[in-house]
């Protein structure tokens, strides 16, 4: 198969650069050289979505509003990711630095990081670097600030209109779509809402061109990804590799020898079981991940697992679509009973059909990919779910 | 219960009293006073000059932001999978003999609250609890008693 790769780790996120070079140069260019150099590289937005972050931008800069936004998501609230926490605790600058690239590309004076109330600690020194940056603009000439928001504990602030709608004070029920934030996000204004990796990503676009980073990953998943790692391996951590690489790659490096199932993407993401290693590919081609790798090890119960995740989403729905409150819900309670031996192993059929009608029915990302976990660990691991 | 006395009128003249300065006013009152009262909630509506409940309506949304009566200091326990796997259930027992209440609840002296939550994103040094703002990880119930005591000296 040609889009495989082989694991090859990358150091391009975590590289100390200097950032004033970079944006000294993004801002001799215009906004549709930026824009064509980021569609050029292929990237996918790092979040979990993939969206192209150069269509977004493109989408972005075409809103005529005079006053428009850039966020930053750092609202990393997936089960088993951690690596924006590490990206904003040691390269803070190349976040900022990214959402001020952003702001020339689509014509925005206002940033703002939407940082998890988790991670309310690290404040004071993001802060005290946003200070230095601001001054580092300033003498290149930006005419552009950021500022943070706080979240306070809640997962589905990470879906992009939920945030918006948090940073204006309100509860974080996601929106109908249409309208996208291209035309109307926060504040009602256009505004492009990037993750933190993506951000950091556009920086090393710049400084290197496209056509350089092109030459990693394939043709669907163009460059390298950060992954948080954790589970039954024995390196733990957070880890920059080139995509491209299979299940069984992957697992022959962060295995602990016994691995039977890996879960890609975390609690929304997909599950893959041993049979399935070599064939699946980690990348938007096979299975997508927002960086969360979970290794489990024969001694777990996918049982637990399931259970661990849906409990976690019945808690996490913001209630406002039935699809997703009573789904969640009805799942939770379905597998108890299964596993209970109150109703037959068939009842499972049942519950993956609401699985699928959530998919469909439900208002955000939240709800239609519960379905994700549910249908690949019922499937691959149905005795553990019964017995 | 505490007295909520100028905090409100500070917290809004420092970020503003437009809706969107909701959230920052909220969060202020919490990290005082660890929880809202009604009686704040109804002075920041005041101040804002918005229904009591829209501040409650956003207030009950988050769940940093309690409505209920807690501790000087609020522990939370990531109970997501991971540190689930890793030894969350013993380091929940640690706490519970140690401060004497079950998860949920809050000592009489007022000063722990102990509470479990989901993904903190400490996986990869699990298993991992908040204690107001600051995370301690890769736990085992000796850490815990050492955090634990830390925290009752102060």
């Amino acid at each position: 198969m040609e889009n495989i790769k082989g694991l090859t780790k990358v150091d391009l996120i975590f590289e100390k650069i200097s950032p004033k070079e970079v944006l000294t140069k993004a801002y001799s260019m215009k906004s549709e050289e930026i824009i064509q150099q980021i569609l050029d590289s292929g990237l996918k937005g790092r979040g979990g979505a993939g969206f192209p972050t150069g269509l977004k931008w493109k989408y972005a800069a075409a809103g005529k509003d005079s006053e428009k936004y850039i966020v930053c998501n750092a609202d990393e609230g997936e089960p088993g990711t951690f690596k924006d926490r590490e990206i904003l605790d040691r390269v803070s600058y190349k976040v900022y630095g990214g959402m001020a690239i952003a702001s020339r590309a689509i014509g925005a004076k206002k940033g703002i990081v939407y940082l998890r109330g988790e991670y309310r600690f690290l404040l004071p020194q993001l802060m005290k670097e946003l200070e230095s940056f601001h001054n580092m603009i300033d003498e290149i000439g930006y005419d552009f600030r950021i500022r943070y928001c706080m979240g306070s504990g809640a997962y589905i602030c990470g879906e992009e209109s939920a945030l918006f709608e948090s940073i204006q004070g309100d509860r974080g029920e996601p929106r109908n779509k249409p309208p996208y934030p291209t035309t109307s996000g926060v504040f009602y204004k256009p505004t492009s809402i990037n993750n933190v990796e993506t951000l950091v990503t556009v920086v090393m676009i710049i400084k290197h061109g496209a056509e350089k980073y092109n030459l990693l990953g394939t043709k669907d998943s163009r460059g390298s990804k950060v992954f948080s790692i954790s589970g039954d391996t024995p390196t733990p951590g957070i880890f920059e590799l080139e995509l491209g690489m299979t299940v069984q790659q992957f697992v022959n490096e962060f295995g602990d020898g016994d691995t039977k199932a890996v879960q890609v993407g975390g609690a929304s993401g997909f599950c893959v079981p041993r049979k399935k290693f070599n064939e699946t590919i980690i990348g938007f081609e096979g299975v997508p991940t927002g960086g969360s790798m979970k290794l489990f090890n024969s001694s777990r119960s996918m049982y637990n697992v399931l259970h661990n995740y849906l409990d976690f989403f019945a808690e996490e729905s913001c209630g406002q679509c039935t699809p997703c409150r009573v789904g969640c819900q009805q799942l939770l309670k379905g597998v108890e009973k299964v596993k209970k031996g109150d109703v037959k192993s068939t009842y499972l059929n049942e519950l993956v059909k609401l699985a699928d009608t959530m998919k469909v029915a439900s208002k955000c990302g939240l709800g239609q990919s519960v379905g994700n976990a549910f249908r690949t660990i019922v499937e691959n691991f149905r005795e553990e779910i019964i017995y | 219960m505490y007295q909520v006395g100028n905090l409100v009128k500070e917290l809004t003249d420092k970020h503003g009293r437009a809706r969107e300065n909701l959230m920052p006013i909220l969060q202020g009152i919490v990290e005082k006073h660890n929880y809202l009262t009604d009686e704040a909630m109804v002075e920041v509506a005041k101040e804002l000059e918005i229904s009591a409940a829209e501040v409650y309506g956003t207030a009950s949304f988050y769940s940093f932001l309690d409505t209920k009566v807690r501790g000087k200091y609020v522990i939370r326990i990531c109970k997501t999978i991971t540190c689930s796997m890793k030894g969350k259930a013993e380091i929940i027992q640690t706490l519970e003999d140690m401060l004497k209440i079950k998860v949920g609840e809050t000592t009489s002296d007022k000063m722990f609250s102990l509470l479990e939550t989901n993904c903190i994103g400490w996986c990869h040094k699990a298993p991992a609890i908040l204690i107001n703002e600051i995370p301690y990880t890769e736990l085992t119930p000796e850490k815990v008693v050492e955090i634990i005591k830390s925290y009752m000296q102060k």
